[in-house]
Order: structure tokens, then sequence, then C-alpha cells
């Protein structure tokens, strides 16, 4: 059990000017199930291979428990790499199958069998023990290979993409069975994934990281709730964030005819790099229909509904004084291109053609700066 | 938790960056073009493919369905694995073949495949047979000098020198992602599987450490695996041979990589060195030089290009592509040849061309037909210098080549034909744990009267356990899991 600290860590590979993680700080707190997320080449591999000891630190320092092991060789690092490509061997029983890493350290023979029998526990495969593989069923089997992790009982778990070469399936059941079983073990655990759902539904905080630089780090409804900045609100959430930018006039967003009240503290915060404009978002449930002439909603029209039983959505375009809002991120952020995502009852879908006015939920509309792209509100 | 996060549905569990669309039709990306490629049943999964297409030849472990198929005159090995991976581990294959790396050699990646119903099945990923090479396994499974694992842990070594030379982060090392080729008395190793790998400009310490200390584990778990199963020699150590691996490889990377200091009249230590890793079989691109800033001593270190040195020697005098040790070997006997014959005068060129048509090829044109499939014209012929010595020593005096060469068909290449039952023992096992195929499972729990009429018998053939369960005769014995 240790605490994980990453102490003003850089990474620069050999030839590149710019970082591939840039002046990182970070606290994985004992116990702690932290999820590093970010699009594919953002530095979240480079930070888990650093703290393996596979990645050189340019500057800065990594702490496990205490101990600086910013040079510290990987195998004397105390930390186990989960779900790489373990084998299964035929001959052995499972026990052994789960022990023999202990077996070669010099583990006396009690010893690796009290280890093996705790993790069989836990594991649910106490029955299986002096059993071969060939009886257990494929779960099963997954899990004597967890199993050889949690027996050596390092200090770090470090788990890399470990769903990616799953089927969709297999993903979600074994996603779930990761979780809870780092929380019943309590091993302190850094997980790296590209995937936000993955991040929501696993960690106890989440880190987001872009481009080497890190972003936001917190439980995973305060990244929902309270997304620091435009990249964040657009990258945690599925269906994402619908994020727009629109003029500011008489410190209300001017939205083609209609006009959005916005709190006056948040447009107290813009600048005159802003250009009098603010950047709006808020997600697909925290919008509903509101009537023809109702303040303080806008038109959107309807492209395309879906009706999924329990929940209805309308994807549309926002009229504006243009063909359609401002959305220079939109390409980026959007599941369904530009198209803004409102999450309806499937009882009330509109017709495909249709305008109807939406009105967004003040409580819950995420503000952010044009020019420096930081959460206002 | 967020009951919203509960509910979130994973629609970018891809990461588009990284990853390109599943094709919605049947999609073959190939290095070559071969029409043949597009009659096979992609419709049906890999475990199902009819019996005439596929070769019997051993497997090695994985964690995938993998297949021998016929296509035209080649042998593809096939394996079933999940899109964005086949896809990026044929572009590594494909680079570590353009770096001259001893890998198998990529032909294909199949996307986009879909049973008769529509439902989409998984890629798959081909590679060219490396013909002649064995799975560690088969080469356990007979009775071999006991030296065996010694020879592959060796021969592995040399392999993750090389690659880590190249900047090749492997992640996952083991005697089951490499298949051997026999070299003279040694053996060459390959890489099978780089589905973890990485390429990189230069590997750090630590990445080429925790390559090292993966082996050790996965080889030592390996060799113990085998002597669980009473297939491994008794004398045989394991931790022993997990821990040369890792003198192995030091030794041989420090003899690479070091750098040297002389005095200016100690130059000749540089030729020495030089020459020693030509006899390792490294070629020397060019050496760093640096004067030591008092001025007194110089400081060399080679800049290794890669192992091969005697193979591109023979292969530039007869155009015999063949491995390391066995070209050395070929060599030797050119020399001997060249002395034999008064001839030391010649160009070595022409002399060589002369022992091909005179000395090599009437050899291997002996091969009967029924081995041409399993040993490699100049594995045998080594095999017939050794048997010659052999015979020579025994007799007490010279043995003509046409003696030794019947001699040795008939009392040594026998050993060479991997019986059927043999064969098909090894594939089972390969066949087995496959995660993600339902079929592979232990299903129906067994009866326990089963186990009442196992005690007949006091005798166990090696690999049976007290229950009479034999791992090497199931399909569902070893697993690959993650």
């Amino acid at each position: 059990m240790a605490e994980v600290i990453f102490d003003h860590v850089t990474r620069i590979y050999p030839g590149n000017d710019t970082p591939s993680v840039d002046d990182l700080n970070l606290d994985i707190k004992d116990g702690e199930f932290l999820v590093l997320v970010g699009p594919s080449g953002c530095g979240k591999s480079t930070t888990l291979r650093m703290l393996a000891g596979l990645e050189e630190v340019n500057k800065g320092r990594i702490l496990i428990g205490g101990t600086d092991v910013t040079t510290m060789q990987p195998k004397d690092r105390d930390i186990a790499m989960v779900f790489q490509n373990y084998a299964l061997y035929p001959h052995m029983t499972v026990a052994d199958n789960m022990g023999f890493a202990l077996k070669i350290a010099g583990t006396p023979k009690d010893e690796i069998r009290k280890r093996v029998e705790k993790a069989a526990e836990i594991l649910d495969l106490t029955e299986f023990l002096d059993r071969k593989p060939k009886a257990l069923s494929g779960g099963q089997r997954q899990r004597v290979a967890m199993g050889r992790a949690i027996v050596r009982e390092p200090k770090v778990f470090l788990m890399d993409e470990p769903l990616s070469n799953l089927d969709a399936k297999l993903r979600v059941q074994t996603r779930t069975q990761i979780a809870a079983l780092q929380r019943q073990l309590g091993v302190t655990t850094l997980y790296v994934t590209h995937d936000q759902t993955e991040a929501l539904t696993m960690g106890d905080r989440i880190a987001v990281i872009k481009l080497g630089i890190l972003q936001q780090v917190g439980a995973p409804t305060e990244l929902y709730d309270r997304p620091a900045n435009v990249f964040v609100a657009g990258f945690i959430g599925s269906p994402s964030m619908n994020i727009n930018t629109h003029p500011v006039v008489n410190g209300k967003a001017q939205i083609g005819e209609d006009t959005l009240e916005l709190p006056k503290d948040a447009v107290a915060k813009l600048t005159p790099e802003d250009k009098n404009e603010i950047v709006v978002g808020f997600r697909p449930e925290d919008a509903t229909l509101a009537g023809p002439d109702e303040a303080n909603a806008f038109s959107l029209k309807v492209m395309n509904v879906e009706d999924l039983g329990s929940d209805g959505y309308i994807y549309g375009n926002i009229i504006t004084d243009e063909a359609s809002a401002n959305s220079a991120h939109d390409a980026m952020m959007s599941d369904q291109n530009k198209l803004t995502t409102i999450r309806v009852s499937p009882r009330a879908l509109p017709n495909v053609g249709d305008v109807v006015k939406i009105k967004v939920n003040p409580a819950k509309m995420h503000l952010f700066s044009p020019s420096t792209e930081l959460r206002l509100n | 938790m967020d009951p919203r996060a509960l509910k979130a549905t994973s629609v970018r569990a891809e990461d588009p960056a990284s990853q390109s669309q599943e094709p919605s039709a049947l999609k073959i990306t190939a290095s070559g073009s071969d029409p043949k490629m597009f009659s096979l049943p992609w419709e049906t999964p890999l475990s199902a493919w009819p019996q005439d297409l596929l070769v019997k030849l051993p497997r090695g472990i994985s964690r995938h369905v993998v297949r021998f198929v016929r296509v035209g005159d080649d042998v593809y090995a096939m394996k079933e694995i999940t899109r964005n991976v086949a896809e990026r581990e044929y572009e590594i294959l494909r680079q570590l073949q353009k770096l001259n790396l001893p890998t198998v050699q990529p032909i294909a990646v199949v996307t986009g495949r879909h049973d008769t119903d529509g439902e989409p099945l998984e890629a798959m990923l081909v590679t060219r047979h490396l013909r002649f090479s064995l799975p560690y396994r088969a080469l356990f499974s007979r009775t071999l000098r006991p030296d065996t694992a010694e020879r592959l842990i060796d021969a592995l070594a040399v392999l993750m020198v090389r690659l880590h030379l190249a900047g090749f982060y492997w992640g996952d090392v083991s005697l089951s992602n490499v298949l051997f080729l026999r070299d003279a008395d040694a053996f060459s190793a390959f890489l099978v599987d780089a589905e973890t790998g990485d390429l990189q400009v230069n590997l750090t310490d630590g990445q080429r450490e925790y390559d090292i200390d993966l082996a050790r584990t996965n080889i030592i778990g390996e060799l113990m695996d085998l002597s669980s199963g009473e297939l491994l020699p008794m004398e045989v150590d394991e931790i022993e041979i997990g821990n040369r691996l890792v003198d192995r490889y030091h030794s041989l990377w420090s003899a690479l990589t070091d750098t040297d200091k002389f005095t200016p009249n100690e130059m000749w230590k540089i030729e020495q060195r030089v020459n020693h890793l030509n006899d390792m079989g490294f070629d020397v691109d060019e050496l760093e030089m640096n004067a030591t800033e008092d001025g007194k001593r110089v400081m060399v270190r080679p800049r290794v290009v890669d192992a091969g040195y005697a193979s591109r020697k023979l292969l530039r005098l007869t155009g015999l592509d063949v491995q390391e040790n066995q070209a050395r070997r070929l060599l030797n006997d050119l020399d001997a040849y060249r002395a034999s014959t008064w001839r030391e005068g010649d160009d070595i060129e022409i002399v060589a061309t002369d022992w091909m048509r005179e000395v090599f090829e009437p050899t291997v044109r002996m091969i009967p037909r029924e081995y041409r499939t399993r040993i490699e014209p100049a594995q045998f012929f080594h095999e017939i210098l050794d048997h010659r010595w052999f015979l020579a020593e025994k007799a007490g005096h010279d043995v003509s080549m046409g003696e030794a060469i019947h001699s040795y068909i008939k009392n040594v290449l026998p050993q060479y034909q991997l019986d059927r039952k043999t064969l098909d023992e090894l594939n089972e096992e390969a066949d087995s744990g496959i995660v993600d195929e339902r079929s592979t499972y232990y299903d129906a729990p067994q009866s326990d009267d089963a186990d009442d009429d196992s005690a007949e018998s006091s005798y166990r053939a090696p690999g049976v356990d007290e229950d009479g369960y034999n791992a090497e005769d199931d399909p569902d014995a070893a697993v690959w899991s993650h």
C-alpha cells in the first residue's frame, strides 16, 4: 500500500522540442483507483511508463510510498503491470499458476500457499486451487491471471488499456470486475484509458490529460458537473456536451433572434480578448422543449430524432443569424458532428424538419471564455 | 457513483485518432496480391474452417485461435484477433521486416468479416509460415539433448539483443512468442508475436531491463510447466536457465555496446574487438572514436549494425541464404575445400562456385523426398559433416562423404519425422486457452464416477497426472489470458 506522487515530472523524447508530459503534478492516494484519460498521444501512457520505470524522467521526481523511485529499475519498484499477456500453464495447478512468481523469488512455501489461498478467496477460486486450468471457465481463467498479480502484493497496480484487446461484451464485464476487485484489495492503482466511459465508471478520481498537460483531476461527478475547461467539458460525458460560441449582447447570449440570460458574475469575467463572445455548453439532459413564445429559449431546426424507449433524442441545428451557430469546437466535441443533441421524453419527440424552442436549465449551464477556454461560472 | 455515468453508453470506446473505422464489407490489406486470398471462407470463424484447407504443422500455444492454411504454394499462419490489434501488429511486423530483423513475415490484415447471418467476426492477421521452424514445445516433445533448453535460451538472448539494438521494445518476451530454427548446433530465434511491442528510436535501460525481467519470469514459468508435465529432463534447473538468459543478454549487450579505452599505441586492440564481434556474428558499421580530455587515451565504441556477418558473407559468395551458425560451418568447409585442393591462391569467389557444384549441391540432392519439408539443406549439410566426423572417429580413419550421407539418412534422419500422434497432441494443446472462444471452455461438470476407474494401472506416461489427465491431449488445457 502506498501513495504515488508525480512531482513536477517532465518527459521530453529525444529529438522532440515539446514535452510529451509537461510539469505533471499528481498525487494518487493510498488505495485509490485513479484513471488517467485522454485522447491518443496525450501522454497518458508515457506517464504510466514513467511510473513503471520504462521511460526516463527528464525533470522532476516520482515517489512511491515516500521513496524516490525516479531512477530505480522497474523490478525494484514493487509495482505490478496487471493484464499484460499472462499465460496460464496447462500442466500446473491453479495454485501453482498463481504462485509461481513467488516461488522464483524464493518465498517460503507456507507463505506462498497462504497468499495464494487469500487471493483465491477474493477471486472465488478456492475450490479450484488444486485443479488444472482446463477445469475452469473463461472468466475463471481470467481471474487466475489476475491472481498472479495479486499474490505478489505490490505497492501499486498499473493497467495500460487493459480492455482494449477484448471484444465489447467481455470489456463491460471485465471493467466491472476490475473495479470491484480493486476496491476489495485496496491497492493503489493507476489505470490508463482513452475511453471516458471506462474512466467515469471505474475511477475514484479521474485525471484528464491533453498534449502532455494535466487538464483537471477530480471525482467522476466533479468532472461531469463542473468541467474546468472546454476540453474536459467536451471529452467527459456521452453523448457529449453541446458547446457553442455566441455573441454577448447586453449581458445575454445572442442566439439568432433569441437571447439566453447569463449569470452576471460569469459575464463580468470576460476580457477584451474574448471579443464579446462566450462559450455556452450544456448537456443533452439539461435542456427541455419550451413553448413557442417562451423567453430565454432558442430555436432548433430538427434534423433527426431517436426513440430509445426510455429516452428520446433530438438532433438539430441551432438557428442563428447565419446558417448555424459559430461552432469552432463542434467538429471535435459532438458525437453527431455539428448537431446539437437534446434529451427529451420519447413521448414528446417533434418531427424532423420542425423548428422547436429549447431552454437550458440555467443551473446546469457551463460557461467558458473563448480566449482561455477556462470555466467562467 | 454518478448514476448518469452508469447509464452512459460508450459511443467513443474506440480512439478515433488512432483507429480506422470498421469496414462494413470484407477488406484485405495485403503486402502482396494473391487473388486466392479472396476465395478463403472468411465468413466462417477460423476454428471452424474446413480441414482440407488446413496444413498440419506444430503450432505454439496462443490465447487466440491460430491455424495454418495453404494458399497457393504458400502456407500462411492465420490468427483471429481484434481489429485494432491486428492492424497494429501488421504494421509493426512490416517495420521490423524493413529493418531485416528475424520475425515472421506479415502478409495481410483481414477486417470487416461477417458470418452468413451478418454478425461481425474478429479480424485476422495473416503471416507467412516460417519453413522448418518449431515452437519450443515441439522441441521438448521429442527426445532431445538435455542442453536443449540452454540452446534455446542462447538463441532468445541473441534475438532480444538484436531487437533492442534496433529500438524494439517487446513487452511480452517468452519462449511461446518465438519460433526456433535449427542453426548448426545451435538455434536461431524468430519473433512471432509483436502484439505488445513498440518500435522506438532508442530504448531506455528501464525498457530493456523490463523485457529481460519479464523474459526470465516467463521462461522459468514455461519450464516449470514442462517440468510439471514431466516433459523436462530431471537435471534441468528452471531458475538457473532463466538466470542464464539474463547473463547471456548482458554479456552480449556489453560486448556490443561498451566503450573501450586504449592508449594510442594499443590500437591493435580495436581490431581484436572487431574480430571478436565478427566471431559472434555481428557486423560493425563504424567505430566511434574519441580522445579523453588529457589526450592520453582513445575511447572506442563500435556501432554494431546487426547480426549475420557469416551469413551475409556466404550469401555473397554462394547465393545461399542460411542461418548464422550454418553459414559459419559452411564457410569453414569451403575453407577446408580450398586448402585440400591446393587453391589458396585462387579467388575465393571462384573456389566457392566450384565448392557449390562439387560438394554442397551433390550432398543436399541426397535428401530423401519425404524429408524435404522437414530439414533445411544447410542444416542437412551441417549434420552430414558432424556425422562424418563421428563415423571417422569410431572407425579410426577418414570416411567418404558418400558413406557418411548413407549412414546419416539411415540412422539419424528418421528422428526428424514428427509422428502424427505427437503433432496432434501439440496442436490440441495449442488450441487450448482461447479466452473469447466459448467452445474451448470447460462446460458440463463431469460426474464423480469418472475418477473411480483411474487407479487400474500404476504406470503413468509422461505428462499424465494421477487422474489419467494429460494436458498435452487436452484442447482446453493451456490458457493465454489477460
